[in-house]
């Protein structure tokens, strides 16, 4: 084990959603989830929607996000996203609503409809459900 | 000579209009506190965003990307951003005239206009103006979907040719008591020179830097839209902030002016009821 830490920032266009030392964190890749430790070579690579989990100490943390990238740098690791949010403010009624329009639009399949769109949303909003149960 | 009551009247009903500029303006200074925090918050983001950027952009290829590509500008796309409500000076007809002279001025063969905001969507249907698109009532609630459903929507009529070019005209916050009118290119994306300061780090890409640049580019106008949409917002509080100001700074100027004026009707009826007894008694000693 090294001394030092990983530096993880995560950032949406509103804010700063986290920014600590952590010890590892996983995140869903291009290819899957991929663990990032202290003392990482360069990595840039596109995130998709899923959780990502950092561990400091004996702490967890976890994050509901969707569409970004990473770049993971000499010990600073950077997630930006287009949202993020922290599991424990996820605001399970509002995802569930968003599950349930999402489930509605994709079942009445109107004329209108952008099904990859709709296809998308579920994704998010069953992520963030799934994120706020852990 | 208007009797004393219709005056007294009068002062009542400026004051009372008065207390709602005041408050109004106190209501767009609070709003226009929490519109910069909302604006300064992006910088983070888009300073990383340049930075990651810079980064894929000098791996991959000169491949374009379908939002580079640079086409003769026949089918020229104006987007508008207009604030809801009114009570905010000349921000909106300012807009609104700049526009019509962006859209009169254009050599383009074909035309389009999207509005956000209900004031310019407003102003061009009235004149049977056709729009594109419109956007209304998003400043009450401005979320970060918003701008990704609008440039979306501007991204996909981009990509199968219905426009050439895409502008957006709009204010910028330059401070509290300023906005500049201005028109900003949004597509085609226009290449940054990058600079090389420092010694590109050798990456490692995950699929590869093609793919990722694929990715980014919708993020960074997703990102660019955001930004000019809450810079709007700012400017229109500052601009109603501004205005409710001015009102309030007449209405008090008014207010003086009516007081003065009463002062003087009052003293008259004074002076003349006085003059009456006076002229009476006399009469009555003759």
């Amino acid at each position: 084990m090294t001394d030092k830490n990983l530096k993880l920032e995560i950032i949406t266009p509103e804010k700063i959603v986290f920014s600590n030392p952590v010890d590892h964190v996983k995140a869903p890749g291009y290819n899957g989830y991929f663990g990032v430790k202290p003392e990482h070579i360069p990595f840039l690579t596109v995130i998709k929607t899923g959780n990502i989990k950092a561990e400091m100490g004996k702490e967890n943390k976890c994050f509901a996000v969707c569409g970004g990238f990473v770049q993971v740098t000499g010990n600073t690791m950077l997630i930006l996203a287009e949202a993020a949010e922290d599991a424990a403010s996820i605001d399970l009624e509002r995802a569930q609503r968003a599950r349930d329009r999402a489930m509605k639009r994709l079942q009445e399949k109107a004329e209108n409809t952008d099904i990859p769109r709709a296809k998308a949303a579920l994704l998010r909003a069953l992520n963030r459900l799934e994120v706020a149960k852990m | 000579m208007a009797t004393l009551r219709e005056i007294k009247r009068r002062i009542a009903s400026v004051k009372s209009t008065m207390q709602i500029t005041k408050a109004m303006k106190m209501v767009a200074a609070a709003k226009l506190r929490k519109a910069q925090t909302r604006l300064m918050s992006t910088r983070p983001y888009s300073r990383q965003l340049t930075d990651v950027l810079g980064n894929v952009a000098k791996k991959s290829h000169r491949d374009l990307h379908p939002m580079m590509k640079n086409r003769a500008p026949h089918k020229v796309c104006y987007v508008l951003l207009t604030a809801d409500k009114g009570f905010c000076g000349s921000f909106n007809a300012n807009l609104i005239r700049y526009a019509k002279k962006e859209l009169n001025s254009s050599p383009a063969e074909k035309k389009y206009l999207v509005t956000i905001g209900k004031k310019g969507y407003e102003h061009f249907k009235r004149n049977d103006f056709p729009l594109y698109a419109h956007y209304i009532e998003i400043f009450n609630n401005l979320e970060f979907t918003h701008a990704q459903r609008i440039a979306a929507e501007l991204m996909k009529a981009f990509e199968n040719g219905t426009f050439d070019r895409v502008y957006i005209i709009y204010n910028r916050f330059k401070n509290a008591v300023q906005q500049e009118t201005q028109v900003e290119q949004f597509l085609p994306v226009q290449q940054t020179a990058t600079e090389e300061k420092s010694k590109p780090i050798s990456f490692l890409y995950e699929p590869n830097p093609q793919v990722i640049l694929d990715k980014l580019i919708p993020m960074s106008l997703n990102f660019q839209m955001w930004r000019i949409l809450l810079e709007s917002a700012a400017s229109e509080f500052g601009a109603r902030m501004t205005a409710m100001e001015t009102a309030s700074d007449n209405a008090q100027e008014m207010i003086k002016e009516l007081t003065l004026y009463y002062n003087k009707a009052r003293q008259a009826a004074i002076t003349k009821e006085l003059n009456e007894i006076v002229s009476g008694a006399e009469a009555l000693k003759g």
